[in-house]
């Protein structure tokens, strides 16, 4: 129960909720919603941990993670945009897609000891007490690369002309076609951008932060974890920074409370009852259980400020256009 | 060739088809350089489709388009921008959540990548005070009035530097003043070289504008680029119409029979929880139009939803000495109450459902609709051919879903429903809001002709004009209550109503 360790542990699985998180920020942003995250989170880890096998190269591997999250994404990206389906049913069928695919092709590879990427710590900054020892000591190299992420999309989407591009697509996409932006093009960029992201948070589980591959296991609901983070960022990837960590904290502060006998000088109830850790775990799903139903309330959407047009396919033509 | 020198655009034999419709049927447009030229015609007529391809949003299937001399060939709106053509759609363009500015650089290639907001915002002061199209460089499209909106919209295709503007029925969504002020801008913008093409249906306003005139009707051209000093109000809606238009209808003398709506003490609330029915009473009997004047919000959509069952209120309603207040609406559907409602696209039909389901929508358990548990669809669509027949509704077919018929079309289909039930009783709101010439005539001879057949008819409108030469009696409403009712509705005192409108006592 040392809060540092907590929190230090917290900042490393946030970081694969982070990644994640902004990549369907950047698609939902564009007006498309993709629930298939979790399946493209399961894809990337387990392409990303079987290429590192073969080339016997964990950044390789990492490489592969996020070009076979875009590649999954592409099936979504397709029925979505070009066939206009529903966004809802297409995302879900992609989760069973990616859970399926994953599953079949990563047969065999728990057995096998893939290299994985070594923690580092930055000189200097990982000198200060306590706050150096949370965020910049013995920590993946991709949870520093999270950092830099996190203010670059943000000014991404906020202060450059591409950035405001995106925000029009997702908010009005019938202002941006007059004025000659392809919508479709557009969308497909990002959704794929997103599935990318996806795939990497997979490989940073499975290269990284928490390295193996363990099946369903590996990811185990992070990526709806991830979905539902949107909505509390508010489709903003500051926000997406701070709940990423806290929910990676949290995880981590459950799996913490189980562990000692006596806490506090009592009996640790949690360490007695093991259905009570069940319960504990189950907390961050009610979460994202509860942010996704209010999500889906259009008024209550629009209050939080989602992107007017997310999840309604654009089609040109309708409505007198 | 010389003469093409002085024609900012030249739009030739332009054919335009959509599945099942012929949108434009081999069109010409001349713009002359610094002109207005109005585009002319009924709601369907194919004015937008025409404007689009020239925008670069639609292409043609035949005919040429030159710009400034230059064949084209668009492929984007970007092609359209490029050659210096700007469109103000009528439904606007705006992503409300970003700033007058943001929208305006949106699409723009030689922004930078990091944008410096300061110039820009600068830039577009400078264009906006030359035009005089004030409006806050730095403001949320979402704070603007609608004629702030506007503004942005023109500024948009001004900065691209666009000299042949499209304005797609831009005097639709805004006040008189604001009226005014567009025109001053649009005469502003020809003094310094650009040229407008004004789409339009509302003719008072297309003959102080414009200096040209072309004409389309059902996608066909009846009038080619004529100078509007050789035209008058009624020959541009025969032109428009395709017959004479009697600006006036022609009421025949009715005797009207026994009372059959009979309204007593009514109070009601509206949506949010505020009285809007007072002890509201009136009559009206068979064969006769009662008329409701007021301005709008004064009770008049509450009063039509406690008649037909679709608000709760306090006092007595009888259909024919039938108790219906606080009844289900099926009540008043079995009674024969017909209403036409003040939201014709989302309470008086279904969007998605074809012309065919919208029809049976009412009747559909009865002979020879309904058989049992199912319903006879092959009955229903021949039904619903005949009606799309006699009725003159224009689409492509029955099935067509009722999202894609044009305002007077989509009003025409509700109308036929509710005649068809052959109601005692007719509660029509705001009939021929939003509709053109054409339809409204039509419409109003609906109205008449049920009146001729005995129904009693409420109309309730904000048309003046209407109220006046459609009903027998005109009662004033404010704020829930009847202010006045006038019998002698010929010659009523205009100025006696509009002083009732606004809630003061006429003896």
């Amino acid at each position: 129960m040392d809060p540092i360790i907590i929190l230090h542990a917290g900042i490393a699985t946030g970081t694969v909720l982070l990644f994640a998180c902004i990549g369907a920020i950047f698609n939902e942003r564009a007006g498309i919603l993709n629930l298939g995250v979790e399946g493209m989170m399961l894809i990337g880890a387990m392409a990303g941990y079987s290429v590192a096998l073969s080339t016997g190269s964990a950044w390789v591997g990492m490489i592969a993670a996020f070009i076979a999250g875009g590649l999954l994404s592409v099936a979504h990206a397709v029925v979505t945009i070009h066939f206009q389906a529903d966004q809802v049913v297409s995302g879900l069928s992609l989760t069973f897609l990616g859970t399926g695919l994953s599953t079949v092709l990563g047969e065999g590879l728990s057995s096998q000891a893939a290299p994985t990427i070594s923690d580092v710590t930055i000189p200097l900054l990982g000198n200060i007490p306590f706050i150096g020892s949370v965020f910049f000591e013995n920590h993946s190299p991709l949870v520093y690369l999270g950092y830099l992420l996190i203010p670059a999309a943000w000014f991404y989407i906020f202060r450059t002309r591409p950035g405001m591009t995106l925000r029009a697509i997702g908010e009005k996409p019938e202002a941006a076609d007059v004025l000659g932006i392809s919508v479709y093009r557009q969308r497909y960029a990002y959704v794929i951008f997103g599935g990318c992201m996806a795939g990497l948070a997979g490989g940073i589980i499975s290269l990284s932060v928490s390295p193996g591959w363990y099946s369903v296991q590996t990811t185990s609901g992070q990526g709806w974890i991830a979905v539902g983070l949107v909505i509390f960022a508010q489709w903003n990837p500051v926000r997406a920074a701070i709940g990423s960590f806290l929910f990676g904290a949290l995880r981590r502060g459950i799996l913490d409370l189980q562990g000692p006998a006596t806490l506090f000088g009592f009996d640790n109830p949690l360490f007695i009852n093991a259905n009570l850790g069940f319960f504990l775990k189950m907390l961050p799903f009610i979460l994202i259980i509860l942010a996704l139903v209010i999500g889906s309330n259009q008024a209550r959407r629009k209050r939080l400020g989602a992107p007017a047009a997310l999840g309604v396919p654009y089609i040109r033509g309708e409505r007198g256009l | 060739m010389e003469e093409k020198e002085a024609l900012a655009v030249e739009m030739r034999n332009i054919t335009i088809k959509f599945p099942g419709v012929l949108a434009n049927d081999n069109v010409n447009l001349t713009l002359k350089k610094g002109e207005i030229h109005a585009l002319l015609g009924e709601n369907g007529a194919g004015k937008s489709t025409l404007m689009n391809c020239l925008a670069g949003i639609n292409r043609p299937n035949a005919g040429e388009i030159w710009v400034d001399g230059q064949l084209q060939s668009f492929s984007s709106p970007k092609d359209a921008i490029k050659s210096g053509i700007g469109m103000v759609h009528q439904h606007f363009m705006l992503v409300p959540t970003q700033t007058v500015t943001e929208n305006i650089l949106l699409g723009l290639d030689n922004v930078g990548f990091f944008m410096n907001m300061r110039k820009y915002e600068q830039e577009i002061r400078e264009l906006a005070d030359q035009y005089s199209l004030h409006v806050d460089p730095e403001a949320y499209i979402w704070q603007l009035s609608v004629g702030e909106q506007q503004r942005v919209e023109i500024l948009k295709m001004l900065y691209r530097g666009a000299n042949i503007l499209i304005m797609d029925e831009p005097t639709a969504v805004l006040a008189p003043q604001e009226i005014e002020g567009l025109m001053d801008t649009l005469r502003a913008m020809t003094e310094r070289g650009k040229s407008i093409i004004f789409i339009s249906h509302k003719l008072n306003e297309v003959k102080s504008i414009a200096d040209r005139v072309t004409v389309l009707r059902k996608g066909k051209l009846t009038a080619e680029g004529l100078p509007m000093d050789d035209m008058d109000r009624k020959k541009l809606a025969e032109l428009m119409v395709g017959r004479t238009v009697l600006f006036t209808v022609f009421k025949e003398e009715n005797e009207p029979g026994d009372v059959v709506l009979d309204v007593q003490g009514v109070s009601a609330l509206n949506k949010r929880g505020v009285p809007a029915l007072r002890e509201l009473s009136l009559q009206v009997r068979a064969g006769e139009i009662l008329g409701i004047a007021g301005v709008s919000g004064n009770g008049q959509s509450e009063l039509a939803e406690v008649i037909t069952g679709l608000r709760e209120c306090t006092g007595s309603i009888t259909v024919n000495g039938e108790q219906m207040a606080n009844a289900h609406p099926l009540k008043a559907i079995e009674r024969g109450v017909a209403h036409i409602p003040e939201d014709r696209n989302k309470v008086g039909s279904s969007p998605n459902l074809s012309i065919t389901e919208n029809t049976i929508i009412k009747d559909y358990k009865e002979d020879p609709i309904g058989e049992g548990w199912q319903i006879n669809f092959l009955k229903a669509a021949e039904r619903a051919s005949g009606l799309k027949d006699k009725y003159d509704i224009l689409a492509p077919n029955v099935e067509t879903m009722a999202r894609k018929l044009s305002g007077g079309n989509l009003q025409k289909v509700i109308l036929a429903r509710e005649i068809t039930t052959q109601p005692k009783l007719m509660i029509a709101v705001q009939p021929t809001r939003g509709l053109d010439i054409g339809a409204i005539e039509s419409i109003q001879n609906l109205l008449l002709e049920q009146r001729k057949n005995g129904t009693a008819i409420l109309l309730i409108s904000e048309e003046l004009d209407e109220l006046v030469s459609l009903s027998d009696r005109l009662s004033v409403i404010h704020e829930g209550k009847i202010m006045g009712t006038i019998e002698d509705v010929e010659n009523a005192n205009i100025e006696e109503i509009g002083l009732m409108m606004t809630g003061e006592k006429v003896s």
